[in-house]
This record gives C-alpha cells, sequence and structure tokens, in this order.
C-alpha cells in the first residue's frame, strides 16, 4: 500500500494550512503595493493626472457655482475624473507590471517557486484598487475643500464603492493587454485605450458639449457606463437604467477576462509548453 | 501508480543520502520550438547531495533542461521527474529552488523584502539571518534591489532560491556576466549550500567553473549530452595538454613523436596537442637544440570542453566517443 508521504508527494494540491495561504496573498500584495509606491513614475502619475486635471477644470477654470444641467459642475467632474482616474490606475496598475515582469523573466522566476499562480494577479488587482481608493478620496478632499462641493457621507461612500467595484472591469482590461503587448510597448498601447476612451466616455469634457456622433458612440465605450453610474449617485447620469450599465460592464469583463486567458495559455504554450 | 512505487519511496529517502539516489530525472526528452530541436532524447539524472554542471556552449540547450526540471516548460517527448513526481505540482516545488536569468527584477523592493515574500511560499523557510548569511547580503539587506551591483544582485536571486531551505537547487548560469572577485565570491556560497548536504544542477558555460565546483560534469552540445563523468574523467577523455613552442623540426616529424595526438602550425609556432607533455617535451629537446618559447598549457576543462562540442564540425580535433 502507498505510505502517506508517497501518496503526498503525488498529490495533485498542496496541502498548505489556510492561514499560510492568506499570509502568502497579504505579503504578495503588501510588497506589490510598495513596490509600485516607492516607482514614482506610477505613483506619481496615477494619481497627478487625474487630481491635476480635476483641479484645472473642476475648481480653476469654472467658478463655484458653474453648473452642467443643472448639476453642480465640480460635483459632476469628480464623478467623471473619478472614473478617470479609477481607470488609469487599473489599467497601468496591472498592465505595465504583468508585461513587464512576463517579458523581463521575473514572471518566471516566481512562476518557478510554489507561489500560488493566483496571488500574483491578486496583488496587482488589489494593489490598483488601493491607487484608485487614493485618487478618489482625494478629489472628494479636494472638491469640498476649494470646490464648494456637498457630499454627504452615505453618497461619499456610494460613490467611492461603485468606482471601486467598477474598476474590476479595467483591471481585467489591464490583465489582457498585459498579456499581448511587451515590456516596452506596454505603456503605450495602455495609452492608446486609455486616452481616447476616456475623451469618447466623456470623462473629460461632459458628453452634453460633445458632438451628437460621439456622444451615441460613447454608449459602447466602457468607461462611459461606469461614468453614468458614477454621476447617477450625484444625480447628474442619463436616464437610463443603472442596470444596463451594470450589465454592460460585466459582460466587457468576461471579454476582457477570456482574453487574457487565451494570453495566458498562449503564454504557457510558449514558455512552458 | 504501483509500478512507479518503489522508486519514489527511494527518491523520498534523500535525506537519509544513499548516495547514488536519482532526485531528478529527464529520460528521453526532446524538446522542440517550432522548427527548433533544443533537446534530442536527452537522458541525465541529478543524484542527491551532488553537484552537478551541466557544461555547453550558448544555445546548448541548458536553460531549456533546467525549465523542464522546474516545469516551466512542458517536454515535447519524453519524461521528467523531480522527487518521484511533476515539478509543475507545488508540493514538489517547495523542495526546489531556482536561480534563473532574469533580465529585470523589481527595483523598489528591498532586498530582505524580497526574501521575506520568497521565504513565504514555503513551509519550512530559513530564518531570514542566515539567508542573509549565506549569501552574503547582510551588509545591503536594506538597500533597495535596483542600487547593487551586477554581483550583489546575482547574490540576491541566489539567497532567493535558498531562502525556502529546498533540497535540491537549480542554478542556471549563476555567474554569468560577474567579474572574478564575484564569481569566486558566489563559488564560495554554492560550496557552502553543497556542505550543507543539498543538491545541485548547475549550468554554465564557464570551463572553470565546472572544474571549481563541481562533483560531476555533463557535456551538452546541440541538444545532446555528449560527455558524462567527474571533472577528471572529462579531462582524461581529451588530450589534456597543449604544447606551444618554436621549433625548425619538420612538422611531420613532430607529429611521429609518441604521444602526439594533433600537431598544429601556428604563425611561426607549433601547437602540440599530448596526453602527457613530459615525453613529447624531452622528445623536443633532444631532437631540436634551437627549440624556444616553450609555454605547456592546459589539465583544463577547456581543452576537454573544446575537444568534445567540436565533434562533428568537420574539425580534426580527436574524436571522443560520447554517450549516445
Amino acid at each position: 500500500m502507498a505510505t502517506a508521504a508517497t501518496v503526498n508527494i503525488n498529490a495533485p494540491a498542496l496541502a498548505r494550512p489556510f492561514g499560510r495561504t492568506l499570509a502568502i496573498y497579504v505579503k504578495e500584495i503588501k510588497f506589490e503595493f510598495l513596490t509600485r509606491l516607492r516607482l514614482r513614475a506610477f505613483s506619481l502619475s496615477t494619481i497627478g493626472f487625474p487630481v491635476m486635471f480635476y483641479v484645472l477644470f473642476g475648481l480653476v477654470l469654472n467658478g463655484k457655482e458653474a453648473s452642467v444641467n443643472g448639476t453642480h459642475f465640480a460635483t459632476y467632474l469628480i464623478a467623471t475624473y473619478g472614473t478617470f482616474g479609477v481607470m488609469g490606475a487599473s489599467l497601468f496598475g496591472t498592465a505595465a507590471g504583468l508585461a513587464t515582469e512576463r517579458g523581463l523573466g521575473w514572471l518566471q522566476v516566481k512562476r518557478a517557486s510554489p507561489m500560488p499562480p493566483f496571488a500574483y494577479f491578486t496583488a496587482k488587482v488589489v494593489m490598483s484598487m488601493i491607487f484608485s481608493t487614493a485618487v478618489v478620496l482625494l478629489l472628494f478632499a479636494l472638491g469640498v475643500t476649494f470646490g464648494g462641493v456637498h457630499l454627504p457621507a452615505l453618497e461619499a461612500a456610494k460613490l467611492l464603492a461603485i468606482l471601486i467595484v467598477g474598476s474590476l472591469p479595467f483591471c481585467a482590461m489591464g490583465l489582457a493587454i498585459g498579456y499581448f503587448a511587451g515590456p516596452t510597448s506596454a505603456a503605450p498601447v495602455i495609452n492608446l485605450f486609455y486616452l481616447p476612451l476616456s475623451f469618447c466616455s466623456g470623462l473629460w469634457v461632459p458628453l452634453m458639449f460633445l458632438p451628437k456622433l460621439l456622444r451615441n458612440f460613447a454608449h459602447v465605450l466602457p468607461p462611459y457606463h461606469l461614468a453614468q453610474l458614477a454621476l447617477g449617485v450625484v444625480d447628474a447620469g442619463q436616464p437610463e437604467s443603472a442596470w444596463t450599465h451594470w450589465e454592460f460592464l460585466i459582460g466587457f469583463t468576461l471579454i476582457c477576462l477570456g482574453l487574457a486567458r487565451v494570453g495566458f495559455q498562449r503564454d504557457e504554450g510558449k514558455t512552458y509548453g | 501508480m504501483l509500478a512507479t512505487m518503489p522508486e519514489i519511496q527511494e527518491l523520498h529517502d534523500v535525506r537519509s543520502h544513499s548516495p547514488r539516489t536519482v532526485v531528478a530525472q529527464l529520460r528521453q526528452v526532446s524538446k522542440t520550438f517550432g522548427e527548433v530541436q533544443a533537446l534530442r532524447n536527452l537522458d541525465f539524472s541529478v543524484r542527491a547531495g551532488e553537484l552537478l554542471a551541466l557544461l555547453g556552449p550558448n544555445g546548448a540547450g541548458k536553460t531549456t533542461a533546467v525549465k523542464l526540471f522546474l516545469g516551466l516548460m512542458r517536454p515535447t517527448a519524453g519524461t521528467v521527474n523531480v522527487f518521484g513526481g511533476n515539478p509543475i505540482h507545488a508540493e514538489v516545488r517547495t523542495r526546489i529552488g531556482a536561480m534563473l536569468q532574469v533580465a529585470k527584477v523589481p527595483e523598489t523592493l528591498k532586498v530582505r523584502e524580497h526574501i521575506d515574500l520568497f521565504s513565504s511560499y514555503y513551509p519550512r523557510p530559513l530564518p531570514q539571518a542566515e539567508t542573509l548569511a549565506i549569501a552574503g547580503l547582510q551588509e545591503i539587506k536594506d538597500r533597495p534591489f535596483g542600487e547593487l551591483s551586477g554581483g550583489q544582485k546575482q547574490r540576491v536571486l541566489f539567497a532567493l532560491a535558498l531562502c525556502g531551505d529546498p533540497d535540491l537547487l537549480f542554478l542556471d548560469e549563476p555567474t554569468v556576466g560577474l567579474d572574478v572577485e564575484a564569481r569566486r565570491l558566489l563559488w564560495e556560497q554554492i560550496r557552502k549550500l553543497v556542505e550543507r548536504g543539498k543538491t545541485i544542477l548547475l549550468t554554465t558555460h564557464y570551463l572553470e567553473e565546472a572544474d571549481a565546483l563541481a562533483d560531476r560534469v555533463a557535456v551538452i552540445n546541440r541538444g545532446e549530452v555528449i560527455a558524462e563523468g567527474t571533472p577528471s574523467e572529462i579531462k582524461a577523455k581529451t588530450c589534456g595538454r597543449r604544447i606551444r613552442c618554436m621549433s625548425s623540426l619538420d612538422i611531420d616529424t613532430v607529429r611521429a613523436f609518441p604521444g602526439v595526438a594533433e600537431v598544429r602550425r601556428d604563425r611561426d609556432s607549433y601547437e602540440i596537442r599530448v596526453a602527457d607533455a613530459e615525453p613529447v617535451l624531452r622528445e623536443l629537446l633532444l631532437r631540436d637544440s634551437t627549440v624556444r618559447g616553450i609555454e605547456v598549457v592546459g589539465a583544463g576543462l577547456e581543452e576537454a570542453f573544446l575537444a568534445l562540442t567540436q565533434n562533428g564540425n568537420g574539425s580534426s580535433e580527436p574524436q571522443i566517443s560520447g554517450r549516445q
């Protein structure tokens, strides 16, 4: 009969106590966060760009009383620049690191270790979410302090929650890009999606100021749907059902995860297959 | 399953070190990348407690062999066996450490943070202080990876391979690109691991390195093992010495000396490959009173290696019958 040791060595899954697995996830997230936080090119631009745009367009160029379709302008822009910021943190947080580490050998070093592979991806997503949270909270603080924004705690919490949950589709998109872009092409490829998508979804300039053609086109863009959900919290969204937006975002997430999976398997085939 | 059981139990005895126990094995392994055949019917084993050097030129298939052992690639044909299991399984990986060639490591993490993270992957890691001590990193444990020198970076990667206290380590070209001093320092550390009873597979194209560290050398070229043995056995398989001299003697006369394997004219000198230098030198001095500039080089793995890897290149090097 097989001894316990023999059985153990052939077992398909590692019998790691839950506590230790959890500890690995926590460490993986912590060090992923520290890596990115200390990488100024990442941390400063991820937080800096949306905040800078918001200060410029929401606080400096428009008066405190400016409004758009009856919604206070500085409040409206918290929702759209919040979406912009969350999208940036998610895309750059997942895609840039993955493309570099995949392309330059670091991922292989980690794959050769007994690291649970899922911990690696989880760390990237959670790290992105931490940066997303920082961006949104900073926008709240700026808006309330300098923009005359009235945001009750419950509304603020709801807006934050929607933006963070809504960052998942862009994390998935980032993983897909990370699997198809190379170490040097990742950043340009991300921007190629990020900037046009943001503009056409009305994240920079409210949609009603855009030509009709673009306004219609926005309906097929994922950031538009997240922005509408965020605007819904401050009663400035288009008169559309929130479910339509969620359904669109869920569908988009699944497509991106599917693409990421194709990339993952292609990678396994090339490197591991 | 039942058929492989005795082997598995034998493999499980690593810690009680029966010296010939095979801990990792490639059996009839071939690996092709598109049109390129990286490995052909490769057969070799790593035994408990030894340091096996996989020696070969660039592109010989060394890294491919290591990646197969690590489960980072699957063989096109043949089987890979590590501790009686498949290396893609995490529980096999907890007994393995790997140092791979990597172009970029996250630079903003500190040395101790990298070690802290990798240690957490293993069930019984070494205390961090011990890992730092073995790899000689105590002084720089708080430095970000990006600020380290080449030798220090390699030592960090080495520390990541050993921090989980694995039984078996794969070191893929550990000293590539290092200066002499950094290389010798890493050698010292690798020897420390061998003293602790670890089994190590090291790949290198530095012949000196295999000679200095290995218990056993497998010479690999174009995806095939062409010779295998202790460093001295490998050397013995070839003509061990090379004599250079300037002589007025006719090349055929020199070629006819006993013990001469090959003579080549190199500008105004002869280059003579011999098994033993002394009889040939005596003969030279006896026959030619004007012989000068005598130089005896050799006993290095270099000669053996050149002779072995030049097989089949249409050269007139002594033909070594490799393991087929």
